[in-house]
């Protein structure tokens, strides 16, 4: 079994609150430098970036995991991440049909710009991307299921827009792959409170919305190479595959 | 007259109900329960941790996990704002612990503030 940095939390521009900097190119010589293997891109309701991103990490030999961090009606936020494009297509539609008609104010938000290989904005995201969708977390995870994509509530220790924040406690008949923690989230602690956790995969990401955030807190997978399929592995703990909460 | 509440009168779940005009969406059991104060807030770790026992919870959210905090802190009912539905699952959960399930058209201010005056009024 081999090792692998993983970083599976970050912003780009699109984000309302991801600086100017984060661009797709940006993260990854970021990454590069920082000695991530794994990235996850994880705009707020928005997968638009995970594409560019992909093309840039190809030539950088670092692996990118495409997804997004959707706001729950709940407003839990969770990573949902997809094995090709088409699938993330279809999620992308999903997140469409779901986001709410709030217009974004960018002068108090942030802007919401997708933009090209060179760095052209090719789209601006007229609504507000960190809204919450109109359905509820277990109606994600389902649609997320269904696309054969890897679910994560995002840091479950932090006090706002998180699934213990919100719920109060993990709901049992939630599937998840595994349970996200921010820079400072205790996993003995939350055990503790939380004693149906015990088994659990956790893993710790940055949510960098600044390009020096990019890899300050990560994981380590625990696999033979790196592909979606063999990270699910890991998160799901099977045939040896594990991560390693730092 | 001795109430077990912190204010003026003593009010039932079915007091609530018709002075308010809310609407019930489960089954007419437990409507005797005595209010004893109100609790509001949308984050139910929030609600775990600070509401107590015979409280009506006042709230937007309508996930699941809403019916079995109620359960848990022994409320004496919960009343969803704005006409919002609650899930299936919640309704479901909720008749099987005898928690009455309410709703109001008004908003989170408007009815918070109309229970108040309702515990409060002076005879």
């Amino acid at each position: 079994m081999k090792q692998f940095k993983a970083d599976l939390h970050i912003h780009t521009l699109l984000s309302p609150c991801g600086d100017l900097d984060m661009t797709p190119g940006n993260i990854i010589e970021q990454a590069r430098i920082k000695g991530l293997d794994i990235v996850g891109i994880t705009d707020h309701n928005s997968t638009l970036h995970g594409e560019l991103t992909s093309y840039y990490s190809t030539q950088r030999d670092v692996f990118v995991l495409c997804g997004a961090e959707v706001t729950t009606k709940e407003e839990v936020h969770c990573l949902a991440f997809f094995e090709n494009f088409s699938k993330l297509k279809i999620f992308q539609s999903y997140i469409d049909e779901n986001l709410p008609d709030i217009p974004n104010s960018p002068d108090f938000f942030g802007d919401q710009v997708q933009i090209d290989k060179d760095l052209n904005i090719i789209y601006e995201e007229p609504r507000l991307l960190t809204s919450a969708l109109n359905v509820n977390i277990e109606e994600v995870a389902l649609k997320v299921h269904e696309l054969d994509g890897i679910f994560i509530p995002a840091h479950i220790d932090k006090s706002k827009n998180s699934i213990l924040s919100q719920l109060g406690f993990i709901p049992f008949d939630l599937q998840y792959e595994a349970l996200e923690l921010s820079k400072f989230g205790d996993v003995d602690k939350i055990k503790k409170e939380h004693p149906y956790l015990q088994n659990c995969t956790f893993l710790r990401s940055s949510d960098a919305h600044f390009l020096e955030d990019i890899g300050t807190s990560f994981s380590i997978f625990e696999m033979e190479t790196r592909s979606f399929e063999e990270i699910k592995m890991a998160l799901k703990q099977q045939n040896n595959r594990k991560v390693i909460l730092v | 007259m001795l109430n077990s509440n912190l204010y003026g009168n003593q009010m039932t779940v079915k007091d609530l109900m018709e002075a308010l005009d809310l609407t019930l969406f489960n089954s007419e059991t437990s409507l005797d329960r005595e209010i004893k104060g109100g609790y509001v807030s949308d984050l139910l770790s929030d609600v775990m941790g600070f509401a107590k026992e015979g409280e009506v919870w006042v709230t937007l959210q309508t996930h699941k996990n809403v019916a079995a905090i109620a359960s848990l802190k022994e409320l004496a009912c919960v009343i969803i704002v704005k006409g919002g539905k609650f899930d299936d699952d919640t309704l479901r959960h909720a008749e099987e612990e005898g928690i009455p399930m309410l709703g109001t058209k008004l908003e989170t201010f408007e009815i918070a503030g109309r229970i108040y005056q309702l515990l409060n009024a002076k005879p």
